[in-house]
Parts: C-alpha cells; sequence; structure tokens
C-alpha cells in the first residue's frame, strides 16, 4: 500500500467515531499495536527532542524499504507514534520524504500539530523524515 | 466583601469555552488571567497617550511619563521599598535575576560560595551556574526533605565567612511550598552574604515588605499577578544596586556619551537600557490597584480554602500522590496518579476543557529527587471555585478510566 491509500484508510477508521473520545480510545488501542523498539535501542541518543513525554524511535533498512520501530511512556503519545509508523513503515525512504502529514488534521488530532514544545508530533515527523534522508544517501 | 462571582465578572477570558467545554482554568501558577481594569488601562494607553517616555517634551510623552513613573510608586508602595528608584522594572523574573548574576561576576572572586535551594524554578539557577563558569565561584544546595521543606539545619551548615549571596524562592513553582525567608535573610545576614528572594510565584499571593524583612534584592513578574508578560521587576537596596554595573547599554541608561568615555545614569535608569515596556508598566501598577483593591488577606483566606478542599477531593482518587505537603504552602497541588504519565492526564483534561500544567515545571532537580519523569499541577487563583475543582476531579475520574 502506498501512504496516501493507508492515509486514507486511518482516515476512514476515524470518521467512524463521533467525538473525540472515542477518537482517543481509539487511539490508544492503536498504540498497544505499535511495533515496539528492541531494548538495546531505548537510549537517549534515539529520544526525540521536544516531546514531554519520552518516545524513542529506530529505523532499519529492509532491502530498499525503511522500517520503524518505536515506544514511548505516555500512551497518548505512544498512539500517535503508532500512528505515524502505520504510515511510514515499510516504504521507501524517497516517499517518505515526499509524504505530507495533513491526514493529522483529518482524523480530529490537529491540537497534536501545534508547534508548542509539550506535543512532539511535528518532532516525530521530522525524526521518521530525518533516517529517510540518512538512509537515502546510503541507497545511492 | 470577598464575592468570587463578581470578581469571575471581571475576567472575560473565564466565560470563553474550550473544546465545547467552559474554561476552567487552574494553570495560574504558569500565568494569571487578566481582569478588563488591566485590559482597559493597556487599551487606553495605546488609545490616548501612546509616546515614548522620559526624554520628549510633548504633552503624550510627559503623560506617558508621568503614568509610568506612579506605577513605579504603586510598586515602591506595595512592596514597602524606601526609594522607588529601588525598583527596576524589567521585562520580568528572568530579567530581574539576570541583572544581578551579571552584575556579580565584576563582584565575585574564585572560591566565592553561593547558595541555592534544591526547589528553584531553572531561572534561578542556570544564571546563577553561568556566574560560576565566569568567576570560578561555588555553587551550594540546600536540600529539602520529602514533603518538599527546605533542610534548614543543611542551610546553616552550608553558610560560612565564603558564602557571598543566597537565593531562594520565597514560595517553590511545582510545590507551592512557602520557604521561611525571614530566617533565611537573618542567617546568610549574619555571615555578612546577600539575599536574593525569587518573589514570582509568591507575589500573587503573599504581599512581601522588603523593609521589614530586610531583603536585599526581590525579584517577580507581573503577569503572575494579573498584570500583562513581559514585565516585571527587580528591587535591590541602593547600596548593593549601585555596586553593581550595567547589564546593558544602550538609551536611558547613559549619563553623557562620547566615543572616549560614557558615564551612566542613576538608579533606576542605570538597568532600564532602550525603551521599557511602557503599556506593560503602566499595567504592570493597575494590576497592583486591582489585587489591592480586593485585598491580599481576602484572596489569601480564599485560596487556602480551594487548596484544602482539592487538596481532600484529590486524595479520595485512588492510586493519587501529591507531591509538596509542606505545612506552609499557596494554592498549588502537584500529583501523580499510579503509573499514569502526566502528559496523558493534562491532555484528556484539556480535551474537557480544563487548563493545567503538566511536565517538570521547569524545575527538573525537583523531579529528580522525586525520580518522577513530571507532575500534573493545577494552581489556584481567587477566581477560581471549589465547582471547578469538582468538574477537575470529575474530568480526573474519566481520564483514568481512559488510560488504565
Amino acid at each position: 500500500m502506498s501512504i496516501q491509500d493507508i492515509q486514507e484508510e486511518i482516515i476512514e477508521e476515524f470518521a467512524m467515531f463521533d467525538d473525540w473520545m472515542q477518537r482517543y480510545e481509539y487511539m490508544i488501542e492503536l498504540g498497544k499495536s505499535l511495533p515496539l523498539i528492541d531494548e538495546q535501542f531505548k537510549t537517549d541518543d534515539n529520544i526525540i527532542k521536544g516531546c514531554q513525554s519520552k518516545v524513542w524511535v529506530h529505523a532499519e533498512l529492509n532491502s530498499d524499504q525503511l522500517e520503524f520501530t518505536a515506544d514511548s511512556d505516555a500512551i497518548i503519545t505512544k498512539g500517535i507514534i503508532a500512528i505515524l509508523i502505520r504510515t511510514f513503515s515499510n516504504q521507501h525512504p524517497k516517499d517518505i520524504l515526499a509524504a505530507d502529514t495533513a491526514f493529522i488534521d483529518q482524523i480530529g488530532l490537529k491540537e497534536h500539530l501545534s508547534p508548542t514544545r509539550a506535543n512532539g508530533l511535528v518532532s516525530m515527523i521530522k525524526q521518521i523524515k530525518m533516517y529517510a534522508i540518512a538512509f537515502q544517501t546510503q541507497l545511492k | 466583601m470577598f464575592d468570587v462571582n463578581n470578581i469571575r465578572k471581571d475576567f472575560p477570558i473565564l466565560s470563553r469555552t474550550v473544546n465545547g467545554n467552559p474554561l476552567v482554568y487552574f494553570d495560574n501558577a504558569a500565568t494569571s488571567q487578566t481582569p478588563n481594569q488591566v485590559i482597559e488601562v493597556i487599551a487606553d494607553y495605546y488609545r490616548n497617550y501612546n509616546s515614548n517616555i522620559h526624554r520628549g517634551v510633548h504633552t503624550l510623552s510627559q503623560e506617558a511619563t508621568d503614568a509610568y513613573e506612579a506605577a513605579r510608586n504603586k510598586i515602591k508602595t506595595h512592596f514597602n521599598a524606601a526609594k522607588a528608584y529601588e525598583i527596576i522594572l524589567t521585562s520580568g523574573t528572568t530579567h530581574s535575576i539576570n541583572i544581578v548574576a551579571s552584575g556579580y561576576s565584576e563582584i565575585l572572586e574564585e572560591g566565592d560560595e553561593l547558595i541555592v535551594s534544591a526547589m528553584e524554578h531553572h531561572s534561578n539557577i542556570v544564571p546563577w551556574q553561568m556566574l560560576c563558569e565566569r568567576t570560578g565561584a561555588i555553587l551550594k544546595v540546600i536540600p529539602i526533605t520529602q514533603s518538599g521543606v527546605l533542610e534548614m539545619n543543611v542551610f546553616e551548615a552550608l553558610l560560612s565567612e565564603k558564602t557571598k549571596l543566597v537565593f531562594v524562592n520565597h514560595v517553590s513553582n511545582a510545590l507551592g511550598t512557602v520557604n521561611p525567608i525571614a530566617e533565611i535573610i537573618t542567617k546568610a545576614h549574619s555571615v555578612g552574604a546577600k539575599v536574593l528572594i525569587d518573589g514570582a510565584q509568591a507575589s500573587p499571593h503573599i504581599k512581601a515588605d522588603v523593609q521589614a524583612l530586610d531583603i536585599d534584592y526581590y525579584v517577580t513578574s507581573a503577569h503572575k499577578l494579573c498584570g500583562p508578560t513581559g514585565v516585571g521587576m527587580l528591587y535591590g537596596k541602593e547600596e548593593l544596586l549601585n555596586t553593581l554595573p550595567p547589564y546593558q547599554g544602550g538609551g536611558e541608561m547613559i549619563a553623557e556619551v562620547t566615543f572616549e568615555k560614557t558615564t551612566y545614569a542613576d538608579l533606576p535608569h542605570k538597568f532600564e537600557a532602550g525603551t521599557p515596556n511602557i503599556a506593560g508598566g503602566i499595567a504592570f501598577g493597575a494590576a497592583l490597584d486591582y489585587m489591592n483593591g480586593i485585598g491580599f488577606e481576602s484572596v489569601a483566606a480564599y485560596e487556602h480554602e480551594l487548596l484544602e478542599y482539592a487538596t481532600s477531593k484529590l486524595k479520595e482518587i485512588e492510586g493519587l500522590k501529591i507531591y509538596g505537603e509542606a505545612p506552609q504552602k499557596t494554592a498549588v497541588v502537584s500529583f501523580n496518579i499510579n503509573e499514569i504519565h502526566p502528559y496523558d492526564i493534562g491532555s484528556i483534561l484539556d480535551k474537557l476543557g480544563i487548563a493545567v500544567r503538566t511536565g517538570h515545571h521547569c524545575a527538573q532537580p525537583v523531579m529528580d529527587f522525586y525520580k518522577i519523569p513530571g507532575t500534573v499541577r493545577a494552581s489556584f487563583s481567587f477566581y477560581n471555585t471549589k465547582e471547578e475543582i469538582d468538574l477537575m476531579i470529575i474530568a480526573l475520574n474519566r481520564a483514568i478510566q481512559m488510560l488504565q
């Protein structure tokens, strides 16, 4: 599936809910299926700066696709990173770099896009794209 | 007669909604809300006499200068300073602390000692660490107990003739503890050390009398006590401020400028380089008028009632732990519930219209002491109500349901 197809799938899933509470509960559920980062990569270097909670993200290249694993000590944050990883995992670095993230707004999680230092969605996306840049150079 | 329903009418923001719910604002320790009486003063300045102060000969400039200096006088009276020029108007507490810390880099010598408390805000730690790096002075720390009280016997043991400066907050932002500043000042003075009190968290609740307490430096921000952001004060005893070098160079702070030598202006202008936050300064005065109109005793009594009510209601929640249970506290409750991350609780509360602070509250050493990543902090003001606390308790129970 392309990144755009996955994003549309997520938008459809979230469209089933009428209120924020159901959306948050679903996001928390999604957090439980997050592909967890291996303990050895849960290092300070892998912590994403700019989040009030701790978020670790790790990436590995699998032939020409990037595979992400992550974790967080806050469960809402875990849900957010799970949504991002579902979108970007097993994709080619160049597609990750080209992708936009406006779908976050469409699934009713707009508040997480604000550049306040407390929530780190913007930093998470930046970090994922940094991995894509780094691995794209390797692929060349 | 203190009537919270009447007081709430002064604060237009309190009638707005957030995420479809009435706003419950419990982040007062971060910044307080602004009453119409202060908003009007700011609007009136820009509508009717906006102009630069202290040098203009025209009428607007004189009106603005008069209003600005009248505000300085109100601040002087409020804190009972001996002279109006001992009140330096700054951009806020952080700026005020930096003026003093920077000044001491020319006074301190290697091996001199400074004493700080373990419950300080980063703004009352980092400028002094930078000062130590520049001068070779040594920073010593007064530890705290589990209940969030300073270990005064350790403080006494740290004091010596090497101690040059002691800086502690009057009230802790993370824990709400009211520190025994009178005792700290007496003991510090007995070894010849000077004391800076960070009053940012105290001044919305407690009126500090700088002369009665013999305070050397007292700093605070207007936005904590119903004033605007971007303005605050540094009180310093005249003889101390005279020994400190200027912090910034520029206009306003000079007596005479030639390329050979510039001489500095007298207090307070020596520390007020550049065009100040004129409307902010005037509004600072208006905020003090507003608070004094209500009366600090009424405010303190009512807020204490809110604190007791919130504390007892919160304690009914299973797994809730309160950080900071000093016998003398302002209306701040810092807590965690079981292993739930404060960020998760804060996010759910926000969806329900309730504003609390989550995180380390710019006091990481306090969080490290309790070995926690942060807390949820609810801080109350005199315009909050018990009904709002009930709403927070309901919201917390919903959050627990979702998050556990």
